[in-house]
């Protein structure tokens, strides 16, 4: 039996022991001796963490290398914390249960800017050296990736390096680098400089950032030979040429993605202007059907799991979404196996699909228009119009539906009071749509529309990256306008109306579009408490507002300051893919209210085509 | 055609709640291919029940669950395959076929046996008094402990549900009631006697570990209590 970091006086004492015994069903276990080792790390509970399919990938890929050993670590529960910290445990990782702090790397994936101080919670408890400036030989080379890597300035001191783009292409040459130099002795620093010239590769101690009396940037310049100036994300090219999983580790208790997850595609053609996934994963890339299907086999096979479900940004526009799904119904249905297919473009086809793999009285359909009026769905290049939604609605309540959930944001750019009370009036005409389709004897109760909204906060390499974000205070007032106008409805009783929390919306705003100088912020309320801010529970405004005022940070400065077109931003050293210029064109565009169309009706020039594949070459063999 | 599996949940599997088992063993069976039949309607699930659900933080070697299965290898191959998915810490025993009118695992239960240590340095001072003391008290006419209901607290005898309990060099061994007419905790045990003599039961000092489950046969006036794995046979 494995010997475990926690005495039993401490598993059987706190909630949720599973989350740190490892253990679970296709774990790789390896003997560490003579290994890299490397330390994988999802800054949030182990339940979201675990849910994680980039992850996953990740860490079965590292795992086929013979000379890797790679691990496991999320971040330990609220009850937990405070054990370790009074016993003086060192944070270990799930297979080995070894601390963390003896691993030659620790690799965070950094998804959302709400686990920021989850990151810092996992250095100090790792008892490695928040600042990379502060670690010594022994302390393992922490970098970051994932989607927060398009914007790391605002974590720039706590990390050795960052990786941009996808992990599927640039870490065996880390690997390779990292046996060179310090199996033959090399410096900690002489390894961080040779890797920070590899391709993806961000170290952000070579860089100097200027600033200018407004306190915009003046340069952001390499202050080593050899650096680059600007680094390309990284990318798979040809999707079915990667290793996927073939083995995801299963955990025993359940996971928010307790299901087999298959990726279809990455990308996405849409080129909706607040979304930033749907830049920076350009261009879009395609699995092959077979592919796909083989692996549906293999995965449901190899965990066991009752559940499949296909991820992707945007699965209407799969190519060959069809076969696929009727695959999957013909061939698992009958056996127990439950399909998920998450957005979907609700029309026909998904409709018929949905109710075959789902008990249409218990479900709800979901919209997402973002916006309440055409005119600012125009604006943010949302292609769904009214028509289409209240087409789709019509057809849901025929099939049997009689929820619906529609999403929206408040805060976008341009919004005026009747793009807020559009929201309004949209929920109010698919209520209506029920009880003008479907006859009273047959209809199933009442309707029931959701409408959500959310705080629009603008996103790094979206065309709103120069967009003004609201205050707090402007947000709620515009959630105050559409709840009154929601209430005068006809068919109020059937609406229902919530919003996102609003303080949590701005501090997301500063992590997004933040610099180096927010790093002291993020810092210091941590220091003073701030962990798990994700978490309704845990997520304290007051003490990260005391942290902006202590450190002198306007908070402001990055939220609702007008930004200058040709202003250097923190992210600029980054290629995404899409240009500057490209993005450039989409604002004035938006400001402009004119679509753009989608990647396969037109090519906008975006830039991703330089990658040399995906949508951008479709049907030019 | 119904089936029994008997399993040992050890080692760091004793961290692992009941539900999260039963979620496992599902996988388990789709792992391990066994054509184990579903229950009709929208949601299908696989029918599936354990005997007696173990508590956190203990081990067995006795575990229960039976299974309805649509066809069937021979019993050393379904084990085999179940084996070699199984973590570590899960372990199939055996694989055994019911009569078509078994009765379920669950509502056969009346009694399982427990293996008691207690837990390095937590040890009664006097070894040799206590294991004397307890054996003893055991043997009494009379074992009264509060315990909790609903309603609140009540004064029950448990000295009926204690069938045999010995003591062997540091652990104790006791067969005691289990199941839904009448369950008893191998720690109350303990904590009554402690208790009498003036001890008190540390939290966390005892190692609890099922060693085996039984069901009754035979009627009221003479119970005959049997293991689970008795009640079938093999599968050639």
């Amino acid at each position: 039996m494995k010997k475990l970091a926690l005495s039993d006086e401490i598993l059987l004492s706190i909630q949720q022991p599973a989350c740190y015994i490892g253990n679970e069903m296709n774990v790789t276990i390896k003997d560490p001796a003579g290994k890299i080792r490397f330390c994988m790390c999802f800054p949030d509970s182990y339940q979201i963490g675990m849910s994680h399919l980039g992850m996953q990938i990740l860490h079965a890929k590292f795992n086929s290398r013979e000379d890797v050993y790679c691990e496991r670590v999320f971040s330990p529960w609220m009850d937990l914390d405070p054990i370790l910290r009074e016993r003086k445990i060192p944070l270990f990782a799930l297979e080995s249960q070894d601390p963390v702090r003896d691993f030659d790397f620790l690799g965070i994936t950094i998804q959302y800017e709400m686990c920021y101080t989850n990151i810092l919670q996992i250095l100090d408890l790792s008892g490695i050296p928040l600042h990379a400036s502060d670690r010594g030989e022994e302390d393992p080379i922490v970098i970051g990736g994932g989607p927060c890597a398009y914007n790391p300035e605002p974590l720039a001191p706590f990390f050795d390096l960052f990786y941009i783009g996808e992990g599927e292409t640039r870490y065996d040459a880390l690997f390779d680098l990292y046996k060179e130099i310090r199996g033959n002795g090399g410096s900690r620093e002489a390894f961080l400089l040779e890797a920070a010239k590899l391709p993806g590769i961000y170290g952000p101690g070579f860089y100097d950032v200027a600033y200018k009396e407004d306190g915009t940037i003046a340069s952001f310049t390499p202050n080593r030979e050899g650096i680059p100036e600007k680094i390309r994300k990284e990318i798979v090219v040809e999707l079915d040429d990667a290793p996927y999983i073939e083995n995801p580790i299963v955990p025993f208790i359940k996971v928010t993605q307790d299901r087999v997850v298959l990726e279809i595609q990455r990308g996405c053609i849409r080129g909706c202007r607040f979304c930033q996934a749907g830049n920076v994963y350009r261009p879009l890339r395609e699995h092959g059907l077979q592919y796909l299907k083989d692996y549906a086999y293999k995965l449901l096979k190899n965990t066991g799991h009752d559940e499949i479900s296909l991820s992707s940004l945007s699965s209407s526009d799969y190519t060959h979404l069809k076969e696929l799904v009727t695959f999957l119904i013909e061939e698992f249905k009958g056996k127990g196996v439950n399909i998920s297919l998450p957005s979907l473009r609700i029309d026909a086809f998904s409709l018929d699909v949905m109710g075959k793999v789902q008990d249409v009285k218990k479900s709800s359909l979901t919209f997402a228009p973002e916006a309440g009026s055409q005119r600012l769905r125009d604006v943010i290049n949302k292609g769904l119009t009214e028509e289409v939604i209240l087409k789709g609605a019509a057809e849901a309540f025929h099939g049997g539906w009689n929820r619906v959930k529609l999403y929206f944001m408040l805060g976008l750019p341009t919004e005026t009071v009747e793009d807020m009370e559009g929201i309004a009036l949209l929920s109010q005409k698919v209520a209506e749509t029920y009880y003008d389709e479907v006859p009273k004897e047959q209809r199933q109760g009442k309707v029931q529309v959701v409408a959500s909204s959310s705080f629009f906060v603008p996103k790094p390499f979206t065309p709103f990256q120069w967009a003004r974000m609201c205050t707090k205070e402007e947000f709620l007032e515009r959630a105050y306008i559409v709840r009154s106008k929601i209430r005068e409805m006809k068919n109020a009783k059937s609406l229902k109306y919530n919003w996102h929390e609003a303080d949590l919306s701005v501090l997301e705003g500063v992590m997004a579009r933040g610099d180096r100088r927010v790093a002291v912020v993020l810092e210091e309320a941590y220091r003073q408490g701030a962990v798990f801010d994700s978490w309704g529970e845990y997520f304290n405004n007051d003490i990260w507002m005391k942290a902006f005022a202590d450190c002198g940070v306007d908070p402001e400065f990055y939220t609702t300051r007008e930004r200058d077109l040709d202003e250097i931003f923190p992210w600029d050293f980054i290629d995404a893919g899409v240009s500057k210029e490209f993005l450039k064109r989409e604002w004035l565009q938006a400001v402009a209210e004119q679509v753009t169309p989608n990647c396969r009706e037109r090519c906008s020039g975006c830039g991703a085509r330089g990658f040399g594949g995906g949508v951008c070459y479709e049907n030019q063999n | 055609m119904k089936i029994r599996i008997k399993f040992a949940k050890e080692g760091n599997m004793k961290f692992i709640g009941h539900l999260d088992v039963m979620r496992y063993f599902q996988k388990v069976m789709r792992k391990a291919d066994v054509d184990i039949r579903y229950s009709e309607g929208f949601s299908p699930h696989q029918i599936m029940s354990f005997a007696a659900p173990l508590g956190v933080g203990i081990t067995s070697r006795g575990e229960y669950v039976d299974i309805e299965v649509i066809s069937t290898d021979s019993s050393k191959e379904m084990l085999r395959r179940m084996n070699e998915v199984a973590v570590e810490g899960i372990e199939f025993l055996n694989y055994r076929k019911l009569p078509d009118t078994a009765a379920s695992a669950m509502s056969l239960v009346a009694a399982a046996d427990y293996t008691v240590t207690f837990r390095e340095g937590k040890e009664p001072e006097d070894w040799e008094a206590f294991a004397a003391g307890l054996a003893e008290f055991a043997r009494g006419e009379q074992i009264l402990v509060m315990k909790q209901t609903k309603k609140g607290e009540k004064e029950t005898d448990i000295r009926p549900m204690i069938y045999s309990l010995t003591v062997d060099g540091q652990a104790v061994h006791m067969k005691i009631a289990t199941g839904s007419a009448a369950n008893l905790k191998p720690d109350v045990v303990i904590r009554a006697y402690m208790d009498s003599v003036g001890l008190a039961l540390e939290e966390f000092a005892l190692l609890v570990h099922r060693d085996e489950v039984y069901g009754s046969r035979g009627n009221k006036d003479q119970v005959e209590l049997v293991a689970l794995d008795q009640f079938g046979g093999d599968i050639e």
